[in-house]
Protein backbone atom coordinates (compact mmCIF):
# COMPACT_ATOMS: atom_id res chain seq x y z
CA UNK A 1 0.00 0.00 0.00
CA UNK A 2 1.12 3.55 -0.76
CA UNK A 3 -0.12 5.84 1.95
CA UNK A 4 0.24 9.52 2.64
CA UNK A 5 -0.61 10.43 6.23
CA UNK A 6 -1.17 13.99 7.41
CA UNK A 7 0.88 15.52 4.62
CA UNK A 8 1.64 19.24 5.07
CA UNK A 9 3.65 20.84 2.31
CA UNK A 10 3.94 24.01 0.24
CA UNK A 11 6.39 25.99 -1.80
CA UNK A 12 6.69 29.19 0.24
CA UNK A 13 7.49 29.25 3.92
CA UNK A 14 4.38 29.41 6.07
CA UNK A 15 2.01 28.97 3.10
CA UNK A 16 1.07 25.29 2.99
CA UNK A 17 -0.66 24.08 -0.17
CA UNK A 18 -1.67 20.83 1.47
CA UNK A 19 -2.53 21.03 5.15
CA UNK A 20 -2.88 17.57 6.63
CA UNK A 21 -3.92 15.38 3.71
CA UNK A 22 -4.40 11.60 3.89
CA UNK A 23 -4.55 9.30 0.88
CA UNK A 24 -4.16 5.54 0.51
CA UNK A 25 -3.72 3.48 -2.63
CA UNK A 26 -3.72 -0.30 -2.52
CA UNK A 27 -2.27 -2.40 -5.36
CA UNK A 28 -4.81 -3.03 -8.12
CA UNK A 29 -6.98 -0.13 -6.99
CA UNK A 30 -7.60 3.06 -8.99
CA UNK A 31 -8.12 6.12 -6.82
CA UNK A 32 -9.43 9.26 -8.51
CA UNK A 33 -8.29 12.62 -7.18
CA UNK A 34 -10.56 15.53 -8.09
CA UNK A 35 -10.66 19.21 -7.22
CA UNK A 36 -10.48 22.66 -8.82
CA UNK A 37 -7.32 24.15 -10.37
CA UNK A 38 -4.80 25.18 -7.74
CA UNK A 39 -6.13 22.99 -4.92
CA UNK A 40 -2.92 20.97 -4.63
CA UNK A 41 -3.64 17.84 -6.67
CA UNK A 42 -0.30 17.97 -8.45
CA UNK A 43 1.53 18.82 -5.24
CA UNK A 44 0.20 15.64 -3.67
CA UNK A 45 1.20 13.74 -6.80
CA UNK A 46 4.77 15.04 -6.45
CA UNK A 47 4.93 13.85 -2.84
CA UNK A 48 3.61 10.41 -3.82
CA UNK A 49 6.26 9.94 -6.51
CA UNK A 50 8.98 11.09 -4.13
CA UNK A 51 9.66 14.34 -5.97
CA UNK A 52 8.72 16.64 -3.09
CA UNK A 53 9.61 16.25 0.59
CA UNK A 54 6.63 16.95 2.87
CA UNK A 55 7.13 19.45 5.71
CA UNK A 56 5.10 17.28 8.03
CA UNK A 57 3.39 13.93 7.80
CA UNK A 58 4.48 10.52 6.63
CA UNK A 59 4.69 8.69 3.34
CA UNK A 60 4.73 4.89 3.57
CA UNK A 61 5.29 2.49 0.70
CA UNK A 62 4.53 -1.17 1.34
CA UNK A 63 5.09 -0.63 5.05
CA UNK A 64 8.39 1.22 4.66
CA UNK A 65 8.49 4.85 5.85
CA UNK A 66 10.06 7.02 3.16
CA UNK A 67 12.85 9.24 4.43
CA UNK A 68 14.64 10.18 1.21
CA UNK A 69 13.03 12.31 -1.48
CA UNK A 70 14.20 13.46 -4.92
CA UNK A 71 17.81 12.39 -5.46
CA UNK A 72 17.98 11.06 -1.89
CA UNK A 73 15.30 8.47 -2.59
CA UNK A 74 16.71 4.96 -3.03
CA UNK A 75 16.35 3.80 -6.65
CA UNK A 76 14.42 0.70 -5.59
CA UNK A 77 11.68 2.87 -4.07
CA UNK A 78 11.78 5.58 -6.74
CA UNK A 79 11.19 3.10 -9.54
CA UNK A 80 8.29 1.53 -7.71
CA UNK A 81 6.18 4.58 -8.62
CA UNK A 82 5.65 5.48 -12.25
CA UNK A 83 4.40 8.91 -13.26
CA UNK A 84 2.74 10.45 -16.31
CA UNK A 85 2.54 14.26 -16.40
CA UNK A 86 -0.02 16.58 -17.97
CA UNK A 87 2.08 18.01 -20.77
CA UNK A 88 3.94 15.37 -22.75
CA UNK A 89 5.96 17.97 -24.66
CA UNK A 90 7.49 19.25 -21.45
CA UNK A 91 8.15 15.74 -20.17
CA UNK A 92 10.44 14.45 -22.91
CA UNK A 93 13.82 15.33 -24.35
CA UNK A 94 12.98 16.77 -27.81
CA UNK A 95 16.19 15.34 -29.29
CA UNK A 96 15.30 11.69 -28.66
CA UNK A 97 13.15 9.41 -30.79
CA UNK A 98 10.10 7.85 -29.15
CA UNK A 99 12.00 4.55 -29.05
CA UNK A 100 14.80 6.20 -27.06
CA UNK A 101 12.32 7.94 -24.77
CA UNK A 102 10.64 4.66 -23.85
CA UNK A 103 14.02 2.88 -23.53
CA UNK A 104 15.51 5.41 -21.08
CA UNK A 105 14.32 3.86 -17.81
CA UNK A 106 15.22 0.37 -19.06
CA UNK A 107 18.79 1.32 -19.94
CA UNK A 108 19.25 3.43 -16.80
CA UNK A 109 18.37 0.40 -14.67
CA UNK A 110 20.41 -2.20 -16.52
CA UNK A 111 17.64 -3.82 -18.56
CA UNK A 112 17.95 -4.55 -22.30
CA UNK A 113 16.29 -2.02 -24.62
CA UNK A 114 14.51 -4.89 -26.39
CA UNK A 115 11.65 -4.44 -23.95
CA UNK A 116 10.61 -1.29 -25.83
CA UNK A 117 8.65 -3.19 -28.49
CA UNK A 118 6.34 -4.91 -26.01
CA UNK A 119 5.73 -1.63 -24.17
CA UNK A 120 5.06 0.24 -27.41
CA UNK A 121 2.58 -2.41 -28.52
CA UNK A 122 0.87 -2.19 -25.20
CA UNK A 123 0.12 1.54 -25.67
CA UNK A 124 -0.57 1.18 -29.39
CA UNK A 125 2.53 2.82 -30.86
CA UNK A 126 3.38 0.99 -34.06
CA UNK A 127 6.75 0.45 -35.76
CA UNK A 128 7.46 3.57 -37.75
CA UNK A 129 6.13 5.98 -35.10
CA UNK A 130 8.85 4.84 -32.71
CA UNK A 131 11.55 6.25 -34.98
CA UNK A 132 10.05 9.76 -34.91
CA UNK A 133 10.97 12.62 -32.63
CA UNK A 134 8.45 14.49 -30.45
CA UNK A 135 7.84 17.32 -32.95
CA UNK A 136 6.81 14.76 -35.57
CA UNK A 137 3.97 13.20 -33.57
CA UNK A 138 0.71 14.46 -32.04
CA UNK A 139 0.21 15.19 -28.34
CA UNK A 140 -1.82 12.00 -28.02
CA UNK A 141 0.90 9.86 -29.59
CA UNK A 142 3.58 11.49 -27.45
CA UNK A 143 1.55 10.94 -24.30
CA UNK A 144 1.31 7.24 -25.24
CA UNK A 145 5.11 7.14 -25.33
CA UNK A 146 5.20 8.82 -21.90
CA UNK A 147 2.80 6.19 -20.56
CA UNK A 148 4.94 3.39 -22.02
CA UNK A 149 7.98 4.96 -20.34
CA UNK A 150 6.17 5.12 -17.01
CA UNK A 151 5.24 1.44 -17.29
CA UNK A 152 8.72 0.31 -18.41
CA UNK A 153 9.92 -0.79 -14.98
CA UNK A 154 6.59 -2.43 -14.07
CA UNK A 155 5.91 0.02 -11.24
CA UNK A 156 3.70 -1.16 -8.42
CA UNK A 157 2.06 2.29 -8.34
CA UNK A 158 1.27 4.69 -11.16
CA UNK A 159 0.51 8.39 -10.76
CA UNK A 160 -1.37 9.91 -13.73
CA UNK A 161 -1.34 13.67 -13.15
CA UNK A 162 -3.89 15.11 -15.60
CA UNK A 163 -2.62 12.58 -18.11
CA UNK A 164 -5.47 13.31 -20.53
CA UNK A 165 -5.98 17.07 -20.14
CA UNK A 166 -4.17 17.98 -23.34
CA UNK A 167 -5.36 15.17 -25.62
CA UNK A 168 -8.58 14.54 -27.54
CA UNK A 169 -11.41 12.22 -26.51
CA UNK A 170 -10.26 9.22 -28.53
CA UNK A 171 -6.71 9.42 -27.16
CA UNK A 172 -8.13 9.84 -23.65
CA UNK A 173 -10.18 6.67 -23.96
CA UNK A 174 -7.14 4.83 -25.39
CA UNK A 175 -4.73 5.94 -22.65
CA UNK A 176 -7.19 5.14 -19.88
CA UNK A 177 -7.88 1.71 -21.35
CA UNK A 178 -4.15 0.87 -21.14
CA UNK A 179 -3.91 2.08 -17.53
CA UNK A 180 -6.97 0.07 -16.55
CA UNK A 181 -5.51 -3.08 -18.10
CA UNK A 182 -2.29 -2.42 -16.20
CA UNK A 183 -4.22 -2.06 -12.94
CA UNK A 184 -6.12 -5.30 -13.40
CA UNK A 185 -3.39 -7.44 -15.01
CA UNK A 186 -0.40 -6.40 -12.90
CA UNK A 187 -2.22 -5.27 -9.75
CA UNK A 188 -0.87 -1.76 -10.20
CA UNK A 189 -2.25 0.85 -7.79
CA UNK A 190 -3.24 3.94 -9.76
CA UNK A 191 -3.76 7.55 -8.71
CA UNK A 192 -5.85 9.18 -11.44
CA UNK A 193 -5.76 12.94 -11.10
CA UNK A 194 -8.25 14.86 -13.20
CA UNK A 195 -10.59 17.81 -13.04
CA UNK A 196 -13.01 15.93 -15.29
CA UNK A 197 -15.60 14.32 -13.02
CA UNK A 198 -17.21 12.45 -15.91
CA UNK A 199 -13.86 10.83 -16.65
CA UNK A 200 -13.16 9.83 -13.05
CA UNK A 201 -16.66 8.39 -12.71
CA UNK A 202 -15.87 5.75 -15.33
CA UNK A 203 -12.17 5.34 -14.57
CA UNK A 204 -11.70 5.24 -10.81
CA UNK A 205 -12.84 2.72 -8.20
CA UNK A 206 -13.32 5.57 -5.75
CA UNK A 207 -12.84 9.34 -5.94
CA UNK A 208 -11.22 11.54 -3.31
CA UNK A 209 -11.76 15.28 -3.37
CA UNK A 210 -9.27 18.01 -2.51
CA UNK A 211 -10.04 21.69 -1.85
CA UNK B 1 -33.07 33.11 -42.31
CA UNK B 2 -30.44 35.08 -40.59
CA UNK B 3 -27.62 36.80 -42.39
CA UNK B 4 -24.58 34.80 -43.54
CA UNK B 5 -21.56 36.44 -41.92
CA UNK B 6 -18.83 34.20 -43.24
CA UNK B 7 -19.13 32.06 -46.33
CA UNK B 8 -16.38 29.52 -46.89
CA UNK B 9 -16.29 27.61 -50.15
CA UNK B 10 -13.91 24.85 -51.30
CA UNK B 11 -11.12 26.02 -49.00
CA UNK B 12 -7.94 23.98 -49.41
CA UNK B 13 -4.55 24.45 -47.77
CA UNK B 14 -1.42 22.57 -48.73
CA UNK B 15 2.13 22.76 -47.51
CA UNK B 16 5.07 21.76 -49.66
CA UNK B 17 7.80 20.04 -47.69
CA UNK B 18 11.37 20.46 -48.89
CA UNK B 19 12.18 22.33 -52.08
CA UNK B 20 9.14 22.30 -54.45
CA UNK B 21 7.50 19.62 -52.35
CA UNK B 22 10.22 17.00 -52.88
CA UNK B 23 9.72 15.70 -49.35
CA UNK B 24 5.99 15.43 -49.84
CA UNK B 25 2.89 17.60 -49.74
CA UNK B 26 0.81 18.00 -46.60
CA UNK B 27 -2.89 18.35 -47.41
CA UNK B 28 -3.98 20.14 -44.25
CA UNK B 29 -7.44 21.28 -45.42
CA UNK B 30 -9.23 19.82 -48.44
CA UNK B 31 -12.25 21.53 -50.03
CA UNK B 32 -13.87 22.69 -46.80
CA UNK B 33 -17.12 24.58 -47.18
CA UNK B 34 -19.54 25.97 -44.60
CA UNK B 35 -21.58 29.03 -43.71
CA UNK B 36 -21.44 30.90 -40.46
CA UNK B 37 -24.69 32.74 -39.80
CA UNK B 38 -25.41 35.54 -37.36
CA UNK B 39 -26.34 34.21 -33.95
CA UNK B 40 -24.60 30.87 -34.52
CA UNK B 41 -22.00 29.14 -32.40
CA UNK B 42 -20.30 26.75 -34.78
CA UNK B 43 -18.12 24.11 -33.17
CA UNK B 44 -15.46 22.70 -35.48
CA UNK B 45 -14.56 19.35 -33.93
CA UNK B 46 -12.16 16.52 -34.74
CA UNK B 47 -9.10 14.70 -33.47
CA UNK B 48 -5.77 16.49 -32.98
CA UNK B 49 -3.96 17.10 -36.25
CA UNK B 50 -6.99 16.97 -38.56
CA UNK B 51 -6.48 20.52 -39.84
CA UNK B 52 -8.86 22.54 -37.64
CA UNK B 53 -6.36 25.19 -36.60
CA UNK B 54 -4.93 25.52 -40.12
CA UNK B 55 -8.42 26.24 -41.42
CA UNK B 56 -8.79 29.02 -38.85
CA UNK B 57 -5.36 30.47 -39.56
CA UNK B 58 -6.14 30.52 -43.30
CA UNK B 59 -9.18 32.75 -42.70
CA UNK B 60 -6.97 35.33 -41.01
CA UNK B 61 -4.02 35.05 -43.40
CA UNK B 62 -1.80 33.76 -40.60
CA UNK B 63 -0.30 30.76 -42.41
CA UNK B 64 3.43 30.45 -43.04
CA UNK B 65 4.82 31.38 -46.47
CA UNK B 66 5.00 27.82 -47.79
CA UNK B 67 1.22 27.38 -47.51
CA UNK B 68 -0.81 27.21 -50.73
CA UNK B 69 -4.38 28.36 -50.16
CA UNK B 70 -7.21 27.81 -52.64
CA UNK B 71 -10.95 28.43 -52.52
CA UNK B 72 -13.04 31.34 -51.30
CA UNK B 73 -13.93 32.81 -47.93
CA UNK B 74 -16.08 35.91 -48.06
CA UNK B 75 -17.13 38.23 -45.29
CA UNK B 76 -18.87 41.60 -45.78
CA UNK B 77 -18.16 41.33 -49.51
CA UNK B 78 -14.44 41.01 -48.88
CA UNK B 79 -12.51 37.98 -50.13
CA UNK B 80 -10.31 36.92 -47.21
CA UNK B 81 -8.18 34.31 -48.94
CA UNK B 82 -5.41 35.94 -50.89
CA UNK B 83 -6.25 39.42 -49.54
CA UNK B 84 -3.34 41.84 -49.26
CA UNK B 85 -1.50 41.85 -45.94
CA UNK B 86 -2.41 45.55 -45.58
CA UNK B 87 -6.13 44.78 -45.96
CA UNK B 88 -5.93 41.92 -43.48
CA UNK B 89 -4.06 44.02 -40.94
CA UNK B 90 -6.17 47.16 -41.28
CA UNK B 91 -9.63 45.75 -41.86
CA UNK B 92 -9.88 42.07 -40.98
CA UNK B 93 -7.84 40.99 -37.98
CA UNK B 94 -9.38 42.11 -34.72
CA UNK B 95 -11.97 44.26 -36.53
CA UNK B 96 -13.96 41.77 -38.61
CA UNK B 97 -12.67 38.56 -37.04
CA UNK B 98 -11.37 38.43 -33.49
CA UNK B 99 -9.03 35.57 -32.61
CA UNK B 100 -8.72 33.87 -29.24
CA UNK B 101 -5.52 31.90 -29.84
CA UNK B 102 -4.70 28.44 -28.56
CA UNK B 103 -2.92 28.45 -25.15
CA UNK B 104 -3.85 32.08 -24.59
CA UNK B 105 -1.32 32.71 -21.82
CA UNK B 106 1.63 32.15 -24.14
CA UNK B 107 0.30 34.81 -26.52
CA UNK B 108 0.47 37.57 -23.92
CA UNK B 109 3.62 39.65 -23.62
CA UNK B 110 5.27 38.40 -20.42
CA UNK B 111 6.83 41.74 -19.40
CA UNK B 112 3.70 43.90 -19.51
CA UNK B 113 0.54 43.84 -17.43
CA UNK B 114 -2.74 42.57 -18.86
CA UNK B 115 -4.09 46.13 -18.65
CA UNK B 116 -1.21 47.62 -20.66
CA UNK B 117 -1.83 45.09 -23.41
CA UNK B 118 -5.58 45.55 -23.41
CA UNK B 119 -5.38 49.36 -23.46
CA UNK B 120 -2.83 49.23 -26.28
CA UNK B 121 -5.15 46.99 -28.28
CA UNK B 122 -8.14 49.27 -27.66
CA UNK B 123 -6.12 52.33 -28.80
CA UNK B 124 -4.96 50.52 -31.94
CA UNK B 125 -8.37 49.21 -32.96
CA UNK B 126 -10.81 51.80 -31.68
CA UNK B 127 -10.10 55.40 -32.64
CA UNK B 128 -13.71 56.16 -31.69
CA UNK B 129 -13.10 55.37 -28.03
CA UNK B 130 -11.97 58.41 -26.06
CA UNK B 131 -11.21 56.79 -22.72
CA UNK B 132 -9.28 53.60 -23.53
CA UNK B 133 -8.58 52.56 -19.89
CA UNK B 134 -12.27 52.79 -18.96
CA UNK B 135 -13.17 50.83 -22.12
CA UNK B 136 -10.64 48.17 -21.13
CA UNK B 137 -12.36 47.81 -17.75
CA UNK B 138 -15.71 47.41 -19.51
CA UNK B 139 -14.29 44.70 -21.76
CA UNK B 140 -12.90 42.86 -18.75
CA UNK B 141 -16.26 43.01 -16.99
CA UNK B 142 -18.02 41.68 -20.09
CA UNK B 143 -15.96 38.49 -20.05
CA UNK B 144 -16.41 38.03 -16.31
CA UNK B 145 -13.08 39.43 -15.15
CA UNK B 146 -12.67 41.72 -12.16
CA UNK B 147 -10.94 44.82 -13.68
CA UNK B 148 -8.55 44.73 -10.71
CA UNK B 149 -7.02 41.52 -12.11
CA UNK B 150 -5.81 43.49 -15.11
CA UNK B 151 -2.91 44.92 -13.11
CA UNK B 152 -1.33 41.46 -13.03
CA UNK B 153 1.41 40.18 -15.32
CA UNK B 154 0.73 37.10 -17.49
CA UNK B 155 2.71 34.71 -15.27
CA UNK B 156 0.50 35.71 -12.32
CA UNK B 157 -2.67 34.70 -14.16
CA UNK B 158 -4.25 31.26 -13.89
CA UNK B 159 -5.13 29.44 -17.13
CA UNK B 160 -8.77 30.46 -16.96
CA UNK B 161 -8.02 34.11 -16.23
CA UNK B 162 -5.47 34.30 -19.04
CA UNK B 163 -8.12 32.81 -21.32
CA UNK B 164 -10.52 35.57 -20.36
CA UNK B 165 -7.86 38.27 -20.90
CA UNK B 166 -7.31 36.85 -24.39
CA UNK B 167 -11.06 36.92 -24.94
CA UNK B 168 -11.28 40.57 -23.92
CA UNK B 169 -8.41 41.35 -26.32
CA UNK B 170 -10.29 39.61 -29.12
CA UNK B 171 -13.42 41.65 -28.35
CA UNK B 172 -11.66 45.02 -28.27
CA UNK B 173 -12.25 45.71 -31.98
CA UNK B 174 -15.93 44.66 -31.78
CA UNK B 175 -15.58 41.93 -34.45
CA UNK B 176 -18.70 40.28 -35.85
CA UNK B 177 -17.00 36.89 -35.96
CA UNK B 178 -15.08 35.53 -33.01
CA UNK B 179 -12.72 32.67 -33.71
CA UNK B 180 -11.67 30.69 -30.64
CA UNK B 181 -9.00 28.04 -31.12
CA UNK B 182 -9.20 25.30 -28.46
CA UNK B 183 -10.44 27.74 -25.79
CA UNK B 184 -10.92 25.00 -23.20
CA UNK B 185 -7.71 22.94 -23.24
CA UNK B 186 -6.18 22.46 -19.81
CA UNK B 187 -9.03 24.20 -17.95
CA UNK B 188 -11.06 22.42 -15.31
CA UNK B 189 -14.70 21.62 -16.01
CA UNK B 190 -16.35 24.60 -14.23
CA UNK B 191 -13.94 26.95 -16.03
CA UNK B 192 -14.59 25.21 -19.36
CA UNK B 193 -18.28 25.77 -18.84
CA UNK B 194 -17.74 29.40 -17.88
CA UNK B 195 -15.55 30.06 -20.93
CA UNK B 196 -17.89 28.42 -23.44
CA UNK B 197 -20.96 30.05 -21.85
CA UNK B 198 -19.25 33.43 -22.20
CA UNK B 199 -18.49 32.65 -25.85
CA UNK B 200 -22.09 31.62 -26.46
CA UNK B 201 -23.39 34.85 -24.88
CA UNK B 202 -21.30 36.81 -27.38
CA UNK B 203 -23.05 35.34 -30.40
CA UNK B 204 -25.92 37.81 -30.32
CA UNK B 205 -28.16 38.63 -33.23
CA UNK B 206 -25.53 40.13 -35.51
CA UNK B 207 -22.46 38.20 -34.34
CA UNK B 208 -21.23 34.64 -34.52
CA UNK B 209 -18.63 32.40 -32.91
CA UNK B 210 -16.47 29.76 -34.59
CA UNK B 211 -15.10 27.53 -31.85
CA UNK B 212 -12.40 25.02 -32.73
CA UNK B 213 -12.30 22.28 -30.16
CA UNK B 214 -11.78 18.61 -29.56
CA UNK B 215 -13.95 18.89 -26.45
CA UNK B 216 -17.26 17.46 -27.61
CA UNK B 217 -18.81 17.93 -24.20
CA UNK B 218 -18.16 21.68 -24.46
CA UNK B 219 -19.52 21.69 -28.01
CA UNK B 220 -22.65 19.90 -26.87
CA UNK B 221 -23.17 22.53 -24.19
CA UNK B 222 -23.15 25.68 -26.33
CA UNK B 223 -22.90 25.00 -30.05
CA UNK B 224 -25.83 25.73 -32.37
CA UNK B 225 -24.05 23.98 -35.25
CA UNK B 226 -21.34 21.36 -35.47
CA UNK B 227 -18.84 20.74 -38.25
CA UNK B 228 -16.88 17.50 -37.94
CA UNK B 229 -13.46 17.40 -39.54
CA UNK B 230 -11.46 14.26 -40.28
CA UNK B 231 -8.09 14.04 -42.02
CA UNK B 232 -8.34 17.51 -43.64
CA UNK B 233 -11.96 17.18 -44.79
CA UNK B 234 -15.32 18.13 -43.34
CA UNK B 235 -17.32 14.92 -43.09
CA UNK B 236 -20.48 16.10 -41.34
CA UNK B 237 -22.13 19.46 -40.74
CA UNK B 238 -25.46 20.50 -39.34
CA UNK B 239 -27.49 21.70 -36.34
CA UNK B 240 -25.70 20.64 -33.15
CA UNK B 241 -28.67 18.92 -31.54
CA UNK B 242 -29.38 16.73 -34.56
CA UNK B 243 -25.77 15.85 -35.36
CA UNK B 244 -24.79 14.98 -31.79
CA UNK B 245 -27.97 13.04 -31.04
CA UNK B 246 -28.08 11.11 -34.31
CA UNK B 247 -24.70 11.12 -36.08
CA UNK B 248 -24.81 10.05 -39.71
CA UNK B 249 -21.10 9.72 -40.33
CA UNK B 250 -19.43 6.81 -38.46
CA UNK B 251 -16.56 9.14 -37.52
CA UNK B 252 -18.93 11.48 -35.66
CA UNK B 253 -20.33 8.40 -33.93
CA UNK B 254 -16.83 7.23 -33.05
CA UNK B 255 -15.97 10.62 -31.52
CA UNK B 256 -19.11 10.50 -29.37
CA UNK B 257 -18.37 6.89 -28.39
CA UNK B 258 -14.96 7.96 -27.08
CA UNK B 259 -16.48 10.33 -24.50
CA UNK B 260 -16.41 9.18 -20.86
CA UNK B 261 -20.19 9.60 -20.63
CA UNK B 262 -20.59 7.65 -23.86
CA UNK B 263 -19.11 4.19 -24.31
CA UNK B 264 -15.58 5.46 -23.52
CA UNK B 265 -14.19 3.51 -26.43
CA UNK B 266 -11.11 4.79 -28.29
CA UNK B 267 -11.29 4.99 -32.10
CA UNK B 268 -9.18 2.03 -33.25
CA UNK B 269 -6.08 2.89 -35.25
CA UNK B 270 -4.61 6.27 -36.10
CA UNK B 271 -5.82 8.87 -38.60
CA UNK B 272 -4.00 8.71 -41.96
CA UNK B 273 -0.93 10.87 -42.52
CA UNK B 274 -1.84 14.17 -44.17
CA UNK B 275 1.00 13.56 -46.64
CA UNK B 276 -0.60 10.33 -47.89
CA UNK B 277 -4.36 10.86 -47.96
CA UNK B 278 -6.54 8.60 -50.08
CA UNK B 279 -8.62 10.35 -52.76
CA UNK B 280 -11.95 9.14 -51.47
CA UNK B 281 -13.27 8.56 -47.95
CA UNK B 282 -10.32 8.64 -45.56
CA UNK B 283 -12.15 6.97 -42.69
CA UNK B 284 -12.62 3.60 -44.42
CA UNK B 285 -9.60 1.97 -42.76
CA UNK B 286 -11.08 2.65 -39.30
CA UNK B 287 -14.70 2.26 -40.38
CA UNK B 288 -15.24 -1.51 -39.96
CA UNK B 289 -15.16 -1.00 -36.21
CA UNK B 290 -18.32 1.10 -36.44
CA UNK B 291 -21.20 -1.18 -37.36
CA UNK B 292 -24.74 0.12 -37.82
CA UNK B 293 -24.04 2.88 -40.34
CA UNK B 294 -25.15 2.88 -43.95
CA UNK B 295 -22.49 1.58 -46.33
CA UNK B 296 -19.70 3.94 -47.38
CA UNK B 297 -20.00 5.38 -50.89
CA UNK B 298 -16.32 6.31 -50.78
CA UNK B 299 -17.08 9.94 -51.61
CA UNK B 300 -14.86 12.56 -50.03
CA UNK B 301 -17.18 15.57 -50.36
CA UNK B 302 -20.31 16.23 -48.36
CA UNK B 303 -23.82 16.16 -49.82
CA UNK B 304 -26.82 18.00 -48.51
CA UNK B 305 -29.89 16.37 -46.97
CA UNK B 306 -32.35 18.96 -45.63
CA UNK B 307 -30.45 21.10 -43.15
CA UNK B 308 -27.65 18.54 -42.70
CA UNK B 309 -24.59 17.63 -44.71
CA UNK B 310 -22.69 14.37 -44.67
CA UNK B 311 -19.95 12.72 -46.73
CA UNK B 312 -19.88 9.13 -47.93
CA UNK B 313 -22.72 7.88 -45.68
CA UNK B 314 -26.04 9.23 -47.03
CA UNK B 315 -29.01 8.44 -44.78
CA UNK B 316 -31.36 6.02 -46.49
CA UNK B 317 -34.62 7.73 -45.62
CA UNK B 318 -33.94 11.33 -46.60
CA UNK B 319 -33.83 12.49 -50.23
CA UNK B 320 -30.67 14.22 -51.29
CA UNK B 321 -30.88 17.95 -51.75
CA UNK B 322 -27.68 18.40 -53.75
CA UNK B 323 -23.94 18.55 -53.34
CA UNK B 324 -22.52 21.29 -51.14
CA UNK B 325 -19.66 22.27 -53.40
Amino acid sequence: MLSAEGIVVGYRKGVPVLDGVDLHITPGETVGLAGPSGCGKSTLAKVLCLLLRPWKGRLRMDGEVITGFRHDAPAALRTRVGVVFQQPRLAVDPRLTLREIVAEPLLANGFPASGVIGLANRVGLTGELLERRPHEVSDGQLQRACLARALALRPRYLVCDEMTAMVDASSTAGLVRVVREQASDLETGVLAISHDDALLDVWADRVERLG
Amino acid sequence: MTEVLLDVHALSVRFQLGRRGRRGVVRAVSAAGFELRAGAVLALVGESGCGKSVLAAALLGLLPANAEVRGRATMDGLELLGAQEKTLAERVRGRMIGLVPQSAASHLTPVRTARAQLVETVRALRQDVADAPAFADDLATRVGLDPATLRLYPHQLSGGTAQRVALSLALAGDPRVLLADEPTVGLDRPLVEHVVDTLADLSTQDKAVLMITHDLAAARRVATHVAVMYASRLVEFGPAGAVLADPWHPYTGALLDALPDGRFRPIPGDPPELTALPDGCAFCQRCPAMPGYPPCTGEATMRRFGDRFVAAHPPAAIPEYGPLC
